[in-house]
Order: structure tokens, then sequence, then C-alpha cells
């Protein structure tokens, strides 16, 4: 019971920043039809925000704030540069427009930073546990959980409540029709690269904080599985993309606690061999854009 | 005289495939100009290249008097142009007020759009008592009369009606050409694109008819031959 609870808990805090991964890669890829291969590092560069704060002398908390706004200006500096001036063209194109700028970043990082993982200290308090009915639960991962669903809540509120969110799911829709609306493109796209942004530099906020270093190739394991994640939830379904990051964290953690040792060098493969089965019987994926599903 | 819209010499095409070969077109003020033409004639092309999403290749688009060919489309529509598009293309994840709340907000000024949406919803009331229903839900009439409730929630001067009979029942044929003849008796200029060529001659100042994205004929109802309106029915490219 004790090891299911943790483990249940383990498996939220990871789904979660898969999730919100996911999400933004959804947002994103909906109205502009951009797989984002760059996102694991603008989650990487919100990372060595959060470094680069605390070398500076900032208080943990404020370190934190610094980190999302770096991954927040990527996300706006990465459309802005490299996808504006590549709008409409083919999604082979973009894909490789954004494994371009993937790899430029990684370089830089590399020989701008270091090659190697720079630590980042955070308060001891924050490795501990506290007791919940007798169990030992951490804090990280309960705080994790806390703000991804915070996150997501927002987010669910400006998309459903605000005229900027009606716009942004009609253009997950139909973007040209949203133009002969007469709403300035953009507008609508900056306003998504900055979502996706926002919600890198919080995964990166959670990543970091559990782990405790960044490093140039941070960012890229984790949009692996929330690629996987989108593809799962059905791609260009923002509703898909979330529940898809959180069932494949409950793979991963599920597959990690109970598998036989003998068994566990597989886990990848287990969980990708999940996915494969879950996809033969829904080929849309979970929650399939187009069909009136909402955010 | 200033026109709603003149259109001189516009070609339009899609890598390869030149969709609209040099065509004028004229939209009068307050008055319909209907197009005509087959399937793949080049209508659609033309009315999408009039709202700037698709780019003019060759020739000019004037909004108003005013040269708008290379324009935005947001700039295109802030000069009073709006459009119900072929397959009404509303936003079926939205609810119907929605769906208004967002046109208005594009393009229409923030203190009177509110206004502007009760009044529409008085002007269509199946679409107020429909207001918070996923718009995707409503039958093909009613999502026609919410792509039209749309188009003026930005108070276009200029509306561009893309196939607005298509797929409707007869009676709601009849209630959306009502409406389109209401709209013109309240100043707006339309270009009506329609393949049902008696019905649109009927409320038509104007007609043009398209084939293989040229002009076959042009001229006043009246005057069009029984030929040129076979043209327009059987041509296809």
């Amino acid at each position: 019971m004790d090891l299911l609870l943790q483990q249940i808990i383990n498996a939220l805090s990871l789904g979660g920043i898969y999730a919100m991964l996911a999400l933004g890669l959804a947002i994103v890829f909906s109205i502009v039809r951009l797989i984002n291969f760059a996102h694991g590092e603008i989650m990487t560069f919100g990372g060595y925000g959060i470094f680069l704060a605390m070398a500076f002398g900032f208080p943990p908390l404020a370190a934190l704030t610094v980190g999302i706004g770096a991954a927040l200006m990527m996300a706006l500096a990465m459309e802005r540069a490299a996808f504006r001036a590549m709008r409409g063209a083919d999604v082979v194109s973009l894909l490789i427009t954004s494994f371009a700028v993937s790899e430029i970043l990684k370089v830089l990082f590399q020989n701008g930073i270091s090659a190697r993982p720079v630590p980042i200290s955070f308060p001891a308090s924050w490795s501990g546990t506290y007791q919940l009915a007798g169990m030992n639960i951490g804090v990280a991962p309960t705080v994790s959980i806390l703000v991804t669903l915070t996150s997501l809540s927002l987010l669910t509120l400006v998309l459903r409540r605000t005229s900027i969110g009606m716009a942004m799911r009609a253009a997950a829709e139909d973007f040209e029709m949203l133009r002969m609306l007469g709403v300035r493109a953009n507008r609508v796209v900056a306003v998504s690269f900055a979502v996706s942004g926002l919600l890198a530099g919080v995964a990166a906020v959670i990543w970091t904080a559990q782990r405790g270093s960044v490093d140039p190739v941070m960012g890229f394991f984790p949009v692996l599985k929330a690629f996987i994640a989108t593809v799962l939830g059905g791609l260009g379904s923002l509703s898909g993309a979330v529940a898809g990051g959180f069932v494949v964290g409950l793979l991963e953690v599920l597959t990690q606690a109970f598998l036989p040792d003998g068994v566990s060098p597989y886990r990848d493969a287990i969980v990708l061999g999940a996915v494969i089965a879950i996809l033969l019987v829904r080929p849309d994926g979970l929650l399939p854009a187009g069909d009136g599903s909402r955010s | 005289m200033e026109t709603a819209l003149d259109i001189k010499s516009l070609d339009v095409r899609y890598g390869p495939v030149r969709a609209v070969r040099g065509i004028d077109l004229m939209v009068p003020m307050a008055g319909i100009t209907a197009l005509l033409g087959a399937n793949g004639a080049g209508k659609t092309s033309t009315v999408m290249a009039i709202t700037g999403v698709v780019p003019v290749t060759s020739g000019t688009v004037s909004i108003f008097g005013r040269d708008m060919t290379a324009a935005a489309p947001d700039a295109i529509i802030r000069a009073g142009v709006a459009i119900s598009p072929e397959g009404r293309r509303i936003f079926a994840s939205l609810t119907v007020e929605e769906n208004l709340i967002l046109a208005g907000s594009a393009a229409g000024a923030p203190e009177t759009a509110a206004a502007l949406r009760v009044s529409l919803m008085e002007r269509f009331p199946i679409l107020g008592e429909r207001r918070r229903q996923l718009a995707g839900l409503l039958s093909g009439g009613e999502q026609q009369m919410l792509a039209v409730a749309r188009a003026l929630m930005s108070e276009p001067r200029l509306l561009l009606m893309d196939e607005p009979s298509l797929g409707l029942a007869p009676q709601m044929v009849d209630a959306v050409f009502a409406i389109i003849e209401e709209l013109r008796n309240e100043g707006i200029s339309i270009l009506l694109v329609e393949q049902n060529a008696a019905l649109a001659l009927e409320v038509a100042d104007h007609a043009v008819v398209l084939a293989n994205g040229e002009v076959a004929a042009a001229g006043a109802p009246a005057n069009l031959t029984g030929e040129d309106i076979l043209k327009s029915a059987y041509l296809a490219a």
C-alpha cells in the first residue's frame, strides 16, 4: 500500500512533466503544423536560466522564476528568428528547421557553458519527505504535482475564458478561417509559442529541482517522451497531449517499480510496446483532434 | 462611380496550377454580383485571393477604391470585407456565442461588439436559442446562419458569400436568399458565389461566369444567354 501510493505520486509527478511538455508541443503543432524538435532546448535553456540566476546569487524561488522567464524568451526568440520565416512551409521543411535550431542551441550550450552537467544546489528541505497517514511522501514530487495541476488549470481557464484563448482553440481547428475573420496570425502564433515556452519552463523547474543539475541535452529525453505522448493522445489534440503525458508517465513508473530485475533493461521497449498496442486499437490516439473535444 | 470591389486581370496560381487566369470582376456599391461556374472553375480561389489568405500572383484587387492586392488578411477585413466561406467553416469546438465573440474581438469595435452580438442573435433567433451549444452540433442550415452572423460581427461593407445554399434543404435555401436580399437593402455590397445559377441570377445585379479559370461570360442577368448559364453549370475543367 505504502509502495503503491508512493509510486502513484511518482507517476503523477513524472506524467505531469510529460503532460506539460506534450501540451506545449501540441499547441504549437495544432496552430502552425510544426513538430518542434527544439522544444527540448527551450526546457534546457530554462534550466540554465535557473543555474545562472543561482550563480548570480538569486534566492532559489527567484531563480526558478528566472528559469521560467528564460524558457519563455527562448520560445519567442525561436519563433521570431527561425520559424516565422518558414511559416506555411510543408511539415518536412519545418521539421528540419527545428532540427537545425535544436543542434545549434545544443552546440551553443556545450561551448558557451559546459558540455558537462552543472550542479544546482537547492535547499535540503526540498528533497525531504513528509508523513501522511503514516507514509513517507517526497516533498518534491508533491510540489511538482501541485505546480503541474495549477499550470494546467490556469491554461484551461485562459483557453476557455479569454478572447486570445478562444482564438487559439479556433486556430487549432482552422487557422486560415481565423485569419479570414481578421485575427492577426503573428499574434496568435507568438502567443502559442509563449505558452509552450512557459510550460517548458515550468517543466524545467520541476526537472532540475528533482535532479539538481543541468546539461546540454537535459531536454532531449523528456521531450522525446512528450512526443510519444502527443502521438498517443492524438497529434494536434490538446486534451489528448495531457492524457498521453500522464499515460506515458504512469507506464514508465509502473514498469520501473514492478518489473523483475531481469526484464528491466527492456523497460523502454515495454513502454513503447504498450503505446503501439494502444495505437493499434485507437489509431488516431486517445482523444483525437477534430472530433469536437474541448481542450 | 466608386465600386465596392474591383478586380483587374487577376491571376492565382498554386505552384504550377493556374487556378484563376486574368479575370476581371466588379461588385457595385450596395449591389450583388453573382460569380457562377462549375466545380474547379476558380470561384473559391478568387474569393480566397480577395481575403488575402491566398496570394495574388498578378493583377490588382481594389476594395472601396483602395488597392489591397498585397495587403494582409487582417488589413483587408479592417477595410470592411467579411466572408461566409465555402463549407461554412464555423469553429465546431467553440460554442455558437464564442464563434461570434471571436469574430467581434478580431475586427469589430469592442464597445459595440456585445450589442451587435445581441442584435444578431435576435435577427437569427435559432442562434440565440443555441448560443451555449457547440457550433458543431448545429444543423447545416443553422451553421450557415452562424457563418453569416459571424461575418456580420465585423460590420462589413462588402460581404463575400461562397456557396451559401450548398447542401441545404429548400426552405433553408429560401431563408438564406431572403437574408442576402435583406443585407443588400441595408447597403452591404455582396459577391455571391453560387452553383445554383437560377437562384443567384434572381437576386444579382450583375453576373460573371467562370470556366477553367477564365471569364466565359459577364453582364446583367437579363443579358446572359441560356448558353452562358449552361456553361456555368456544366463546363468543368
